[in-house]
């Protein structure tokens, strides 16, 4: 806990020693997400290929592609840029490769903080922290004499208010749509009313209780709040909606920051844009959010001079203080150097006030598609929320033992 | 043709068939009777810029030596086949035990995940394929009666929802009906309900996507009818008009029973392609509301983060079969009727 603090908030002296550029030989294929930070990330690991060949997929469909992509020998690609989250069915598959050796040989600048250790293998290198807290609207808010809500029952509160003074029909945000960023929600949620996913030590589910119907309850009142479409917003619709100026309460990633508060769109929105930590929920004190990491992983199927190069462009991004100072707004990057502005308030908020970081258990992704699909009747009235979390362990289970898990 | 010409003309076809159509079949049929092997797990310390904690991973090692041993998995027959995710047995054997009346069985039943992507995909079936058959007919007689000169661009008019690839023509209509898209909010101020939204609402998502198929699939039967439309003798009918018959009773009598063959072609192709629809639900966002059989194998394939191959291929299967069933009245029809011919 101090340790992250440490490293977020401070500058640390050290080495100022960058990767070593001279690649020779090798080809890098890097497979990423798409947002504005991932972009300044390959981009600054692209100024080391040296004569290395280099091409790289941004995509926010790359959880689909990166298992198939990964299992095929040699795999399409030589690096993916993963998270938590889709670390996992890498590591469940055994398709990513040890850094220990590469990290000891090229990884100079690279904190210790930044090394993703599983059973004391370095699998991953990570260069920026992530999570989904509030923002606000600040003219509005003061407008109506209502306080920054610090919990989702004053979001609620708050946004009843805002809807009442007739300012805004659907004053509250977040990415509900059907799927992975429902089930996205229900997490963050869960996880601040203090719930676990699996009954301890097990892969039995353990949601459908009172912290499971507590947290669908919160849910529902939220998108009652929500433009009626809410079930097909995903993130990017949902900064739409708020740069139109229809909303003034939002959960979004701290990743989306940047580009609501760049100078494109309605200025006195964009200057009206206030940023605070995630909000917690049921007299809970840890917020109702998920810290995440992105970091690096290595293809284990591509050859060792690929994973070589590949790693020392990427290193070079992972440990270069001219990009996280050049792009600190983008981001909160873990990497050294990086004096946090104003847009990281989110994260650091989220970390000060004990966030967990997303689970990361080979059966979580079973889980998170399960509840994806089956609390939409809840949300749409159609059935209890008894009902819903019956049918999402149920439909959790016959996927869990498909997979071998039960 | 005489058989042996036949045979060496249908071969390269064949083969090609067989190659790319029946043994990825036969490959998918195989995998469903299979599931993961047992995974084994370890406790291990994870570290990560949050802290470390003790937590489980796969057991790589020990997994790779299971799978090396029986590549393709678990040998569990039926099993994936009567799961809570398809075919549900067990629940539904206990849902008719525990249920006092039969409504409340049947929305027992069709809350479970394959019963609701079948409801879905025959409802959309049993709406579009009538509706899409007629407004065809009808726009083929019509245009059929215009004047030679306007023909072509018309008729390139009418293709059009053909020519648009689903996923754009969704995604068009998915934006007007926003609740701020020009049909979202208009019917919103005509209802005067600020909060009513076609694309919450179950029920209007429904009838949003049958009827994106009807319009993005009548232009298939139009082509085809139009077609069989010049090949209509006129004797007949002339002499029906001398008889004095109306226009109906000359479509009835002349025209329907000529292009009849056709009709049953189009009958068939179209309830093949909706029983396999699937891109309006992606381009509508409607993965809530609506799901198909179609999306279900697509969500096990790429939406979970763990790849379901058992539970995709046996829904395959199943809409294999379900197509088949679909389509046996129509081919045992077809079948008599080519008998009787000969």
């Amino acid at each position: 806990m101090r340790k992250i603090l440490v490293t977020l908030l401070f500058l640390l002296f050290g080495t100022s020693a960058f990767a070593d550029c001279n690649i020779k030989s090798g080809s890098i294929n890097i497979l990423a997400n798409d947002f504005p930070a991932l972009r300044t990330f390959v981009e600054t690991s692209k100024q080391c290929k040296g004569s290395a060949d280099f091409k790289v997929t941004h995509s926010s469909e790359h959880n689909k592609i990166a298992v198939p992509a990964l299992t095929a020998n040699p795999s399409e690609f030589s690096a993916r840029i993963a998270a938590n989250s889709s670390i996992v069915p890498l590591m469940n598959q055994d398709l990513i490769r040890p850094l220990d050796d590469l990290v000891k040989k090229y990884g100079k600048g690279i904190q210790d903080s930044q090394l993703i250790t599983i059973d004391g293998k370095v699998m991953a290198v990570a260069f920026m922290a992530n999570t989904q807290h509030l923002y606000y609207r600040e003219d509005v808010l003061k407008d109506l004499g209502i306080a920054i809500p610090k919990t989702y029952e004053e979001v609620v509160a708050a946004s009843e208010k805002i809807r009442a003074s007739g300012k805004m029909q659907y004053p509250y945000a977040a990415a509900y749509k059907a799927g992975w960023n429902l089930a996205e929600e229900f997490v963050n949620m869960f996880i601040g009313h203090g719930g676990e996913f699996f009954k301890s030590g097990s892969a039995q589910p353990n949601i459908n209780n009172a912290k499971g119907v507590a947290t669908l309850n919160m849910l529902k009142k939220l998108s009652e709040l929500s433009n009626p479409d809410y079930l097909t917003h995903d993130s990017e619709a949902i900064k739409v909606e708020w740069e139109s100026g229809n909303v003034a309460l939002m959960t979004l990633w701290a990743s989306r920051s940047g580009t609501l508060l760049d100078d494109e769109g309605d200025a006195k929105i964009t200057a009206a844009t206030k940023l605070t930590g995630p909000a917690t929920v049921g007299g809970g004190s840890i917020p109702a959010a998920t810290l995440w990491w992105d970091g690096f992983t290595l293809a284990k199927n591509r050859s060792d001079a690929d994973a070589e190069a590949t790693f020392r462009a990427l290193a070079h991004a992972a440990s270069n203080k001219k990009m996280v100072a050049d792009a600190a707004d983008q981001a909160v990057w873990l990497v050294e150097g990086f004096v946090p502005g104003p847009k990281s308030i989110g994260v650091i908020e989220a970390v000060k006030m004990g966030a967990k970081p997303y689970p990361m258990l080979p059966q979580m992704g079973l889980m998170h598609g399960a509840l994806g699909s089956e609390i939409v009747e809840f949300l749409q009235g159609k059935e209890s929320a008894e009902q819903a979390l019956k049918d999402v362990e149920a439909a959790y289970i016959s996927k869990a033992k498909e997979q071998g898990f039960l | 043709m005489p058989n042996k010409t036949f045979f060496w003309f249908f071969l390269p076809t064949g083969l090609a068939m067989i190659l790319f159509i029946g043994l990825p079949i036969i490959s998918t049929g195989i995998q469903s009777f299979y599931a993961q092997h047992d995974q084994v797990v370890k406790e291990v310390k994870k570290c990560d810029p949050f802290g470390c904690t003790v937590s489980i991973v796969v057991d790589n090692e020990e997994t790779s030596k299971i799978r090396e041993a029986k590549p393709l998995g678990k040998f569990n027959g039926f099993g994936t086949y009567t799961d809570r995710n398809h075919l549900a047995v067990e629940e539904i054997k206990k849902f008719w035990d525990e249920t006092e009346n039969f409504g409340a069985f049947v929305d027992q039943v069709t809350n479970l995940p394959f019963y609701k992507a079948l409801i879905f995909t025959l409802t959309y079936c049993l709406f579009v394929t009538p509706n899409v058959l007629l407004l065809g007919f009808v726009i083929a007689l019509s245009l059929n009666a215009v004047a030679r000169k306007i023909r072509g661009p018309l008729i390139f008019g009418t293709i059009l929802p053909m020519i648009v690839t689903p996923l754009v023509g969704s995604l068009v209509l998915f934006w007007m009906i926003d609740s701020q898209g020009i049909i979202g909010a208009n019917i919103q101020n005509l209802m005067n309900d600020p909060y009513l939204s076609l694309k919450s609402s179950k029920t209007l998502t429904w009838i949003t996507i049958i009827i994106y198929g009807i319009w993005h699939h009548s232009p298939f039967a139009f082509v085809v009818f139009y077609a069989a439309l010049q090949t209509v003798p006129q004797e007949p009918i002339e002499a029906a008009i001398i008889d004095g018959a109306s226009r109906f009773q000359r479509i009835k009598h002349i025209v329907l029973p000529h292009i009849y063959p056709v009709v049953t072609f189009v009958a068939l192709i179209s309830l093949m392609d909706n029983f396999r629809v699937f891109e309006p639900i992606i381009g509508f966002s409607a993965e809530g509301s609506a799901q198909s059989l179609s999306w279900l194998i697509y969500d096990n394939l790429v939406n979970e983060e763990v790849i379901l191959f058992g539970s995709a291929a046996a829904t395959s299967m199943m809409t294999i079969i379900g197509i088949a069933i679909l389509l046996a009245p129509v081919l045992i029809r077809t079948w008599k009727e080519f008998k009787t011919a000969r």
